[in-house]
């Protein structure tokens, strides 16, 4: 029976196991979404902007192990989710954008809300593609997910002209794609597996450093496995968060331009460091230069050879699948007897408790204003730890990251690459959806929650139990932190003046807001709002307007340079 | 350093943005780019010359690799290789000069493609230095237009890149 190429890209997410399409109409997709309304199978949450569509699927894959959907018509539809392609893109998010496109005979001619979408999304995307005939669809469909959500994963952009959605074709869905053109390693090379555990049994200050692609590739288990084997030292960077749990003795917290004393110090002056899953960013290692002043052998295992000596030149590569690599090395330990020497490890060990002895968290406790670490302390406790923490960009991010203890992976969502302010609120969105009886948290300021707040709307549609956590400082906190640091306390812009009212602003989107001005207030007002269960509550923290985000590596400086309390 | 990286890629509309567009995003330069089928229409041949230090190049091959469309990739400057490029050269041939261009022609082994009775249009293949040396040699006035390739090449012997 022939369908409709509209009914080829519902039924290809029917196939697929879609859950939600996170989208908004316009013209091109008007099919589409005929289509969608006559099913049920695929449930469609209507955003109120479409970059709120994209990071909302992001949320529901980074807090799932699915490919996120959205659909967004031609144009304008278009543009407003390149922030959100971006996002994902940068931070390594399966997902699938659907995107309607003018009608074939009128793209190249300037149409009403055409753009050239497969050129602008280009850049930000794993790969995209238009497609031209609806005898194609099924299996452009079945690749962007294969594409999507294999080796490295990534958004994919699938652009439908209006008239391939009107055209019909019979409906076959592939059952298995193959590209000879796109074959992902899986397997690491076992002779470099061999050759790292050599490195690591030689090492004398072992460490290990492990990133989002621990996360995205579902190897927490395999890691802490490994790390508690071997009785190793443990950072995690801002993507990795949640995957070493970070109650355990053995993890010394995030690493990085905001890392703990410990975390920074023993990276820079470990002698075999194991990276897995990271890619040596600007933000973790600092000064490229300043962090080669000390030797060490590096193992590096990823699965994008890209991220391999890109910034660092690495010493053993193992390019794989992080989960099945770890496997390997974990079956090559257990069957040998071979482990780290034992006295240099306690020496090693004894030095880091040294620098975690530092407590270089600390911040003022008996404060008569909200400290912001504090929010984020309390709500670690009245969450019992076991919420999913979405976060906008800037200082509250920071704090959510050293202050919240994430235990397991997927649970710590932000926008670590791109660093895209607006992202918090519409990813707790996908994030509540996906896990419709979790503590959901969002950790956000109250400079990046306007960058998305309309999305406030639609969680009152859905009716979305999101807590909100603003921690409230009247400034752009970290531009702020940047200007008094650097640029003498000259505070360009940074301050917000007119301000809404969020309590307000909360309850006219049909939510609970609440104002917290005292320390005191804190706990009663997150164990309220925890407790109101099927309701959104906008928490607008007063908090202390001067706080800054410490350690801290200033840009171009080495990591042990730090700047601490 | 020089090299010439050859790719095997999807004869799809769009992969060569995809590809220029990788070194304009990330800034690697390109000396030139050369693109069309193979004998097997669905499979595109191209090559770039390009230059930077090793950890570049390196990073260059491994970005090419990620590309979706991309099938193959090799750094011909690894090993044995030819490479060529194709020059049509517009120049003036008026009274004695005519005969000295054709001679000059006849030494690069280049061919007269075109004639009217005041110019010669020539055709000339050799490796860039090659053209460029034959420009160096005729009288710079006599130019009058120039197009060329872009370089080409190809492993030596039993050095083969196909599927």
């Amino acid at each position: 029976m022939q369908v409709t190429g509209a009914e080829v890209v519902v039924r290809c997410l029917q196939e697929e196991g879609v859950e939600y399409v996170f989208g908004y109409p316009g013209g091109a997709v008007l099919f589409l979404y005929d289509e969608l309304f006559k099913q049920n199978k695929v449930k469609h949450v209507l955003v109120r902007h479409e970059q709120g569509a994209i990071h909302a699927a992001d949320g529901y894959a980074r807090s799932t192990e699915k490919v996120g959907v959205a659909l967004v018509t031609s144009g304008p539809g278009v543009t407003n989710a390149v922030t959100g392609i971006a996002t994902a893109y940068m931070d390594s998010i399966p997902l699938v954008v659907i995107t309607g496109q003018v009608p074939t005979q009128a793209i190249g001619q300037d149409a009403f809300q055409e753009s050239d979408t497969v050129g602008i999304t280009r850049p930000c995307v794993k790969h995209n593609f238009l497609v031209k005939d609806v005898k194609d669809l099924a299996m452009t469909i079945k690749k962007a997910f294969y594409i999507a959500s294999t080796g490295r994963p990534g958004p994919v952009v699938v652009d439908i002209p209006k008239d391939i959605t009107t055209h019909k074709t019979e409906f076959d869905y592939p059952e298995k794609v193959t590209m000879r053109s796109y074959n992902p390693v899986t397997r690491g090379h076992s002779g470099q597996i061999k050759k790292a555990i050599q490195m690591l049994m030689g090492a004398k200050r072992p460490m290990v450093y492990s990133g989002g692609g621990v996360i995205l590739g579902g190897a927490s288990r395999e890691l802490t496995k490994l790390v508690r084997l071997l009785g190793l030292p443990c950072t995690n960077t801002l993507m990795g968060l949640g995957g070493y749990p970070a109650t355990d003795r053995q993890f010394l917290g995030m690493l990085g331009m905001h890392g703990t004393y410990e975390a920074n110090m023993a990276m820079q002056h470990c002698d075999v460091l194991l990276a897995i899953g990271a890619r040596f960013d600007d933000r973790v290692i600092g000064n490229p230069k300043h962090f080669f002043q000390e030797e060490r052998t590096i193992i590096h295992i990823d699965i994008d050879p890209s991220s391999i000596s890109k910034r660092v030149k690495v010493d053993v590569p193992i390019v794989g699948n992080v989960r099945e690599v770890l496997d390997d090395l974990l079956k090559q330990l257990e069957s040998s007897k071979v482990r780290p020497d034992s006295e240099a490890l306690k020496t090693w060990w004894t030095q880091i408790e040294l620098w975690r002895g530092r407590d270089c968290l600390k911040y003022d406790r008996s404060s008569p204003i909200i400290k912001p670490q504090y929010v984020i302390q309390k709500l670690y406790e009245v969450t019992g730890g076991n919420a999913y923490v979405t976060s906008d960009v800037g200082q509250h991010q920071m704090w959510a990251a050293q202050f919240y203890k994430f235990d397991q992976p997927r649970h710590w969502i932000n926008s670590g690459g791109l660093g895209t302010m607006g992202f918090g609120l519409p990813a707790a969105m996908g994030v509540q959806l996906a896990h419709p009886e979790a503590q959901v948290a969002c950790v956000t300021g109250e400079a990046s929650i306007q960058m998305c707040i309309q999305e406030l709307s639609t969680c009152k549609q859905y009716r979305l139990p999101i807590k909100v956590v603003n921690l409230n400082n009247k400034y752009m906190g970290m531009v702020r932190q940047w200007q008094e640091f650097f640029h003498g306390n000259r505070y360009a812009e940074s301050y917000m003046d007119a301000l809404p009212d969020f309590v307000k602003l909360a309850e006219s989107y049909g939510h609970v807001g609440m104002r917290i001005d005292k320390p005191e207030d804190v706990e009663p007002a997150l164990m309220e709002a925890f407790a109101r269960k099927d309701d959104l509550v906008f928490m607008d923290f007063t908090t202390d307007q001067t706080e800054n985000v410490f350690p801290m590596v200033p840009g171009g400086k080495g990591l042990s340079e730090m700047i601490l309390v | 350093m020089r090299h010439i990286v050859s790719v095997l890629l999807e004869n799809e509309a769009g992969a060569l943005s995809r590809v220029s567009g990788l070194f304009s995003a990330r800034g690697y330069n390109i000396e030139s780019l050369t693109v069309a089928p193979t004998e097997d229409p669905t499979l595109s041949r191209m090559t770039i010359v390009t230059s930077g230090s090793d950890e570049v190049i390196e990073q260059i091959t491994k970005q090419l690799n990620k590309l979706v469309d991309v099938v193959k990739v090799v750094d011909l400057s690894d090993g044995e290789h030819i490479e060529r490029e194709l020059m049509l050269v517009k120049v003036r041939a008026i009274g004695k000069d005519r005969e000295e261009m054709k001679r000059m022609a006849d030494i690069f082994r280049g061919r007269i493609i075109d004639v009217t009775d005041k110019d010669y249009t020539i055709e000339l293949t050799g490796t860039g230095s090659k053209l460029d040396a034959f420009l160096k040699a005729i009288d710079r006035a006599a130019i009058l237009e120039t197009v060329r390739t872009g370089a080409s090449g190809i492993g030596r012997g039993d050095r083969v890149l196909r599927v």
